[in-house]
């Protein structure tokens, strides 16, 4: 969902540059509060598993593939602010050493890919978690938040295409949205797996905010 | 987290990186697609405004497709997972 340069009009890019420059220093003093010594290492790990991961393209239907994206993942492992850090790091080394997502787009796809995946991910996901708390909260809680941030992620996106007036609001919505609730589902998929395994080998990794709310 | 998680994570991502890539399916992504099928993908044609050393993922040089998606994989791989370490250290110290 890498938005590339040329797909978004100036006034659409600068205010999405500005609103996750914003956002990003924001995450940023609230990590630098919150940041224990076991998150640092954690945080090295899950930019180069989801990085990874990224370039691992599943076939969906009609010619089309997709990839993991990682802000659900992210937030359930680091918590929100953290996670959506990790996101950033791994979007701006994309674009500027791979041409992955433009430079004009970074704002707009940090703002789709980490705020909405990590941010967006993680309110869905403790939602869920917080009404049923034990491991299959986490999981089943870890599965909506991946599938349904990818989904909103998109719609995002076809709004910043449709206000830069690339794409018709009423054509770019439906298609984005429809390839999406594919996409999300292998989002889901892999998300859950790798909720699963750390769960299952090391539980004390799964972000938490307070403790009397983890088991 | 100890040493040995860091290793088996980080070693995890590289195998993925190296071993998986190169078979990553082809077909464009869910956002390429969609601007190919309503007509707009040429609006991101244009040549962009910074040059990537590493464009497409394709380490320059390597003759070979695979290989070269792989070794830009695992130079990515390590390239963000020191990225976000060193970014993490200086958060702590300050």
């Amino acid at each position: 969902m890498h938005i590339p340069d040329g797909f978004l009009a100036a006034p659409t890019w600068t205010s999405t540059w500005l609103f996750s420059i914003a956002g990003i220093s924001v995450c940023l003093k609230k990590v630098t509060m919150v940041l224990e010594d076991r998150i640092i290492p954690l945080m090295g790990v899950m930019a180069a598993f989801i990085f990874a991961a990224q370039m691992l393209n599943f076939p969906v239907a009609g010619g089309t593939s997709g990839h993991l994206l990682g802000g659900a993942l992210a937030a359930v492992l680091l918590g929100p602010y953290a996670g959506a850090v990790v996101i950033a790091i791994v979007l701006i080394v994309q674009c500027l050493v791979f041409q992955d997502g433009g430079l004009t787009a970074l704002g707009a796809n940090i703002f789709n890919i980490s705020f909405i995946g990590a941010g967006g991910g993680y309110i869905i996901y403790r939602c869920i978690a917080r009404i049923k708390n034990d491991r299959r909260g986490v999981i089943i809680g870890a599965a909506v938040a991946a599938w349904l941030s990818v989904v909103i992620a998109s719609f995002a996106c076809a709004v910043e295409l449709a206000l830069s007036g690339t794409s018709p609001f009423r054509i770019v919505v439906p298609a984005m949205l429809g390839v999406h609730i594919l996409i999300g589902i292998g989002e889901a998929v892999i998300t859950t797996g790798v909720v699963s395994f750390v769960l299952k080998v090391r539980p004390d990794l799964i972000y938490c905010p307070k403790k009397e709310e983890c088991q | 987290m100890k040493k040995r998680d860091v290793l088996f994570g980080l070693l995890t991502a590289m195998l993925l990186a190296v071993l998986f890539s190169p078979f990553a399916s082809p077909w464009p992504d869910g956002l390429e697609k969609v601007a190919e099928d309503k007509g707009f993908l040429e609006k991101g044609e244009a040549t962009p405004p910074i040059t990537s050393p590493i464009p497409d993922y394709t380490w320059p040089g390597v003759d070979n497709d695979g290989l070269a998606t792989a070794v830009a994989g695992a130079f990515g791989t390590l390239a963000v997972f020191v990225f976000a370490l060193g970014s993490a250290w200086m958060l702590k110290r300050e």
